[in-house]
């Protein structure tokens, strides 16, 4: 759990962080977003103690970060930044096993830690295991970087815009694959990116900073039945908006169950944007829908779509 | 792709020459019949190799030590203020002539080899303090920013990150530093300091140009011997940008 109480921080004359207060809690993924000197990497990087804030107080399971020592406290913080903060001398190996050398961890827990690590981030051993980071692509890199930030077995993981280099096909896969390592291994990340499509993908909720502010914090279907806030509609995409809210539902929610349709039948689990724009693309208003097993399972209607929530 | 491994040969060719030398008379008294005497023979040559040596290896070691030192200093935050003041100060201990340093040294620490190491230190001092900075001021911030938020202390950061990946640029200076001292400690023959200068020294006084060939030949060949071995240092400072060092792909 990290708990943000009242925390500012000025730069000079420049307030970064205004009175900010927030409870990441155990196990979620808390995304923080906002344009460019929103402060959102100035509040990641205090619960690091990277920076320190200048009012307020922020506690790691309900201990103040303020009374650790920094080095301490970080060891037991998983720090992910762009590929870029990978140690160029260090085999990959070597680089994942940063934290657990400084913990002081044996010989042969650090080894078996880097295979359990290399084969979560499904890098094949055999191959990168002393791989140096220029040889390897901007996937693979990064995920070097989430494999050392989850090393030391922290409980918290601070990501800031990881995948903010990467093509986005790499930056699907890894968003993917950081959910999938939260679910598997439960632990609380704070995510601060400027992408709100990876924002809704991440899922957990969403907080919104403006001016050093929290102008608004929900789950990615709460934030789009009601953004709240004109920043919010600015950075859901504005009239795109009812488009992502169909990405947040599946056919199966739509169905007109037991019907009978024709064509080539849209599985239930595809969500709304995707049975939407296959609607479009063959010039048709209506859609068969089949389960996983490809069983016929009813009829998808394009007059259902309006969703029933205000804007 | 890969460079080869640098094989330091000049360090056969200085030893061929150590050895060689004192049975040349032949060839020596063919070249410069005039002479009376045209191999130098006060000083067994093997002697003055390791004296001169030591000299590049003392002055070269304190030069190193001191160098890296106040480069680190002036590269962290606290010590930022005087990076502007070390680099004026190795600066000029450059501009000042060796001979001249020689001759103030002279009467503060008297004759012999005290007075040659401190200039020699002297003088290597700026392309070690250049060059440090340098390396250590390239390193991308997110590379350092990555180690404290890994949770290095400084010092931890300094030896396993910083140093390591400024080490090529730090052995370059160091380089330049000793293969030039190699040569400036030939001067120090003439403050009474025993180095491969003294046939040198000896023959341009005596008009004897086989001596002096002879410690030319000499310290050339150190100073070759000397840089490969540099070479050689760095060639392993930077094994890790080949890759696999193991499997040579």
């Amino acid at each position: 759990m990290i708990a943000f109480e009242n925390v500012s921080r000025k730069f000079g004359d420049w307030t970064a962080v205004d009175d900010f207060s927030l409870v990441v809690e155990p196990g979620e993924i808390l995304v923080l977003i906002g344009p460019s000197g929103s402060g959102k990497s100035t509040l990641l990087r205090m619960v690091n103690r990277l920076i320190e804030p200048t009012a307020g107080l922020i506690r790691l399971g309900g201990e103040a970060v303020a009374n650790l020592r920094p080095e301490i406290l970080r060891r037991r913080i998983g720090y992910a930044i762009q590929s870029v903060g990978l140690f160029p001398h260090w085999t990959v190996e070597r680089n994942i096993a940063t934290v657990p050398r400084l913990l002081g961890w044996s010989r042969s827990r650090i080894r078996d830690r880097v295979s359990e690590l290399l084969a979560l981030l499904q890098l094949d051993e055999a191959r990168f295991r002393s791989a140096y980071p220029h040889q390897l692509s901007g996937g693979q890199a990064q995920r070097v970087g989430v494999a050392r930030a989850l090393a030391g077995d922290p409980e918290v993981l601070l990501m800031d815009e990881p995948f903010g280099a990467l093509d986005p096909i790499t930056r699907a896969a890894l968003q993917a694959e950081t959910q999938r390592i939260q679910r598997q291994l439960g632990k609380t990340i704070l995510f601060v990116t400027h992408d709100m499509d990876e924002a809704l993908r991440l899922g957990g909720r969403i907080a919104v900073l403006d001016h050093g502010r929290l102008v608004r914090v929900g789950t990615p279907a709460e934030l789009l039945a009601e953004p709240g806030h004109p920043l919010v509609v600015e950075l859901l995409g504005g009239d795109g908006l009812g488009l992502r809210r169909l990405a947040l539902e599946t056919v199966a929610s739509r169905l007109r169950a037991g019907e009978a349709g024709d064509g080539e039948p849209i599985a239930a689990s595809a969500t709304l944007d995707e049975a939407l724009s296959r609607m479009m693309a063959i010039g048709v208003d209506r859609l068969a829908v089949r389960d996983a097993a490809g069983q016929p399972l009813g009829v998808l209607h394009l007059e259902d779509f309006p969703l029933r929530t205000t804007p | 792709m890969r460079r080869g491994f640098p094989v330091p040969w000049a360090l056969a060719v200085t030893a061929a020459l150590t050895l060689g030398l004192p049975f040349s008379r032949p060839l020596f008294a063919a070249l410069f019949p005039q002479l009376p005497r045209p191999l130098y023979e006060t000083d067994p040559f093997w002697a003055l190799l390791l004296d001169h040596v030591e000299l590049v290896a003392l002055s070269g070691g304190v030069a190193i030590l001191v160098g890296v030192a106040l480069a680190v200093a002036v590269t962290r935050e606290r010590g930022a203020e005087f990076r502007g003041l070390v680099e004026t100060l190795a600066a000029m201990g450059q501009t000042f002539p060796p001979v001249a340093v020689l001759a103030i040294a002279v009467p503060v620490l008297g004759f012999g080899a005290e007075p040659a190491i401190v200039a020699l230190t002297l003088y290597g001092l700026l392309p070690i303090v250049e060059n440090t900075v340098a390396g250590l001021v390239q390193i991308p911030a997110p590379i350092k920013e990555a180690a404290r938020g890994c949770g290095m202390t400084a010092w931890q950061t300094l030896w396993q990150v910083e140093l390591p990946l400024a080490a090529p640029v730090i052995l370059a200076g160091a380089r330049t530093s000793v293969t030039i001292n190699v040569g400036t400690a030939a001067l120090a023959s003439t403050v009474g300091a025993k180095s491969l200068g003294l046939p040198i020294i000896v023959g341009l006084n005596a008009s004897n140009t086989a001596y002096v060939l002879q410690g030319a030949l000499l310290t050339g060949a150190l100073a070759l011997s000397l840089d490969q071995l540099f070479e050689l240092a760095l060639w392993r400072a930077e094994s890790w940008k080949r890759g696999h060092a193991r499997d040579g792909s």
